[in-house]
């Protein structure tokens, strides 16, 4: 019976190997997938959205609009 | 409740602490000992003083870690690099191991406190807080888990703490960049776990529905470093009361082990930490977005498959196989690829904006350390290359490489996010001065430019010198003139030295006058809310 090193680096070299580059690929494919950027390019803007306070936070939303009313 | 839980834990601390110190087998375990006592005692007192206060729910970004980590960064800097031109002097005049303080203040003790100050006390700080700060922003969410943010903030420093007065009294498992004692590894372990929870809470209450691509490279590099962090330094202490650990691994492993270890701290740490860095300030001070997102994706996992099997290129004609180390060369080579990607696209996202190159001193730092970052992963895989590197290895050439990495790489990108985020966290219209900025600037890059040049010139006579043989076969010199020879270059990469910390120590005095004195920003509100009244 093969010991435990030698099978483990069986799997490494060939199956696990393998599986990891068809991931990296399919990676690759995708980030290249048709309508892709759109997605891209939005996902891109985030850093100059949320400058001051986080989505939807009550406090600071709430006193804006009420000194819109006034 | 939860106070009261409180109070007990840090009583309970505090007390096992100061019994361990009276039992400590060495100095450096008491030491930390009687810190540990002081420390939850403190807390104890201070958390003692505010139970029963009515806790007010805050909301908005949470900012209390990330001003306090913007100054502790800056210190850390300054401290960092004054200990490394210290120890570049002791290089060149041995008589600055002082007599007096032997085993205390000499080169070796002061070494690992030099790379541990720099890379884990000012890197490391600079990446938790900027993490906390983009994370926040890029997720448009608070940080989760409330005060776990503190924890993770200053346990994290805590680590530095003991690391550091660990070093200068002798608290060391001799493994480059991973030093600290057993006890300190534990602690290391558990604030990242909770640095892990953060991070990870924050991104999962997000309120964009794509994760940024900054928050891809931080989420690898807390990942990947709680596994190399736990992994290599598996060790069983001695005694229960004393500082010192036996490793789990021996020989070859151990070695491999350990350059797994330091060769991804590298690749996680310095590169992958300090890209998240890169991919949300350099956009933000050029405002404009990264130039390619396809191509940082892309970036992102060339990056991730490929460093993790460079470390064997440390152990080239060493005791570890050929085969190990041949895939080590091979996947560094590999990594000029995912490097030189992830470097064009921070260099052009400035595309349509160069002219602020002339105007803004900041966008000049990060884009020459973009540069640094380009040249040390351009010359980091040809050391690696076996006939490269059987002149490189043991030589200072390897010393320069690093430098031209950390000073020119992470400290760049670090002094540009220090200059953006001062005036934003303090709300300020912008910096005292950018005059200083660009003395900052030159004399820093100047530094960089004398250390890196006269280690290489050292570094490639030394591997010559070294390697050379008469006609018979005989080594032509020894390695006392190899040291002799080495001189003058020293005495050139002391004076870089100099000139960095100078650099530094200017930024400290800006950042200082910027909260002091700068004028106050308009806020966001105030400019919107003005018209409408």
């Amino acid at each position: 019976m093969m010991d435990t090193y030698s099978l483990l680096r069986e799997i490494a070299d060939s199956w696990v190997l393998l599986a990891m580059f068809v991931f990296f690929l399919a990676v690759v494919v995708w980030a290249f997938r048709p309508g892709s950027r759109k997605v891209h390019e939005d996902t891109a803007n985030i850093p100059f959205r949320h400058e001051d306070k986080p989505v939807g936070d009550r406090e600071t939303g709430r006193s804006a609009q009420e000194e819109l009313q006034q | 409740m939860w106070d009261y839980l409180k109070l007990a834990i840090y009583g309970l601390i505090a007390v096992m602490a100061a019994i361990a110190a009276s039992y400590a087998r060495d100095i450096a375990y008491q030491v930390h000992a009687i810190l540990i006592t002081l420390i939850a005692a403190g807390l104890f007192i201070y958390s003692l003083r505010r139970v029963g206060e009515t806790k007010v729910v805050e909301t908005g970004y949470m900012d209390g870690p990330v001003r306090v980590g913007v100054a502790l960064t800056a210190f850390w800097g300054a401290v960092g690099f004054l200990v490394g031109t210290f120890i570049a002097f002791q290089l060149a005049f041995p008589s600055l191991n002082f007599g007096w303080a032997e085993g205390y203040l000499n080169f070796g003790r002061l070494r690992p406190l030099h790379t541990s100050a720099v890379i884990f006390a000012f890197g490391g700080t600079a990446l938790v807080t900027s993490s906390m700060y983009v994370v926040q922003r890029t997720s448009g969410a608070r940080l989760w888990g409330g005060n776990l943010a503190w924890f993770v903030f200053w346990g994290y420093q805590i680590v530095i703490l003991l690391a550091a007065t660990g070093y200068l009294l002798g608290a060391t498992q001799s493994k480059e960049y991973a030093e600290p004692e057993w006890y300190t590894d534990l602690w290391l372990t558990i604030v990242w776990v909770a640095y892990l929870l953060m991070f990870m809470g924050t991104l999962m209450k997000r309120k964009e529905p794509h994760i940024y691509v900054a928050n891809w490279f931080y989420l690898s590099f807390i990942v990947t470093i709680a596994m190399l962090h736990v992994i290599n330094n598996l060790a069983m202490p001695v005694s229960f009361f004393g500082s010192k650990s036996v490793q789990l691994f021996a020989g070859v492993q151990d070695a491999m082990t350990q350059w797994w270890y330091g060769h991804n701290a590298v690749g996680f740490f310095l590169t992958a930490g300090f890209l998240g860095m890169m991919y949300y300030f350099v956009p933000k001070q050029a405002e404009r977005p990264v130039f390619s997102y396809k191509l940082s994706i892309i970036h992102f996992w060339a990056l991730i498959f490929l460093y993790i099997w460079a470390g064997p290129h440390h152990l080239h004609y060493t005791a570890l196989p050929d085969w190990a180390g041949t895939l080590g060369m091979v996947f560094s080579i590999i990594l000029w690829m995912p490097s030189w990607g992830g470097m064009i696209n921070g260099l052009m996202t400035l595309s349509g904006a160069w002219d602020k190159l002339r105007t803004d001193p900041v966008i000049r730092m990060m884009v020459v350390s973009i540069g640094f970052y380009g040249m040390s992963t351009f010359e980091g895989p040809m050391m690696s290359i076996r006939a490269v590197n059987s002149l490189s290895h043991y030589t200072d050439w390897t010393i320069g490489h690093v430098h031209s990495g950390a000073l020119g790489w992470n400290g760049m990108i670090t002094f540009g996010m220090l200059y953006f985020l001062v005036p934003r966290l303090w709300n300020r219209a912008g910096l005292y001065s950018l005059k200083l900025v660009s003395w900052h600037f030159w004399l820093a890059t100047i530094g960089i430019v004398l250390y890196a040049a006269s280690m290489w010139v050292t570094g490639i006579m030394e591997g010559l010198m070294w390697r050379e043989v008469d006609a018979q076969g005989f080594l032509v010199n020894s390695f006392a003139d190899t040291v002799a020879a080495k001189f003058p270059m020293y005495v050139v990469r002391g004076m870089g030295g100099v000139l960095f910390l100078t650099g530094a120590l200017i930024m400290c005095y800006n950042l200082w006058m910027t909260v002091k004195r700068s004028p106050a920003a308009e806020t966001a509100s105030d400019a919107q809310t003005a018209p409408a009244e």
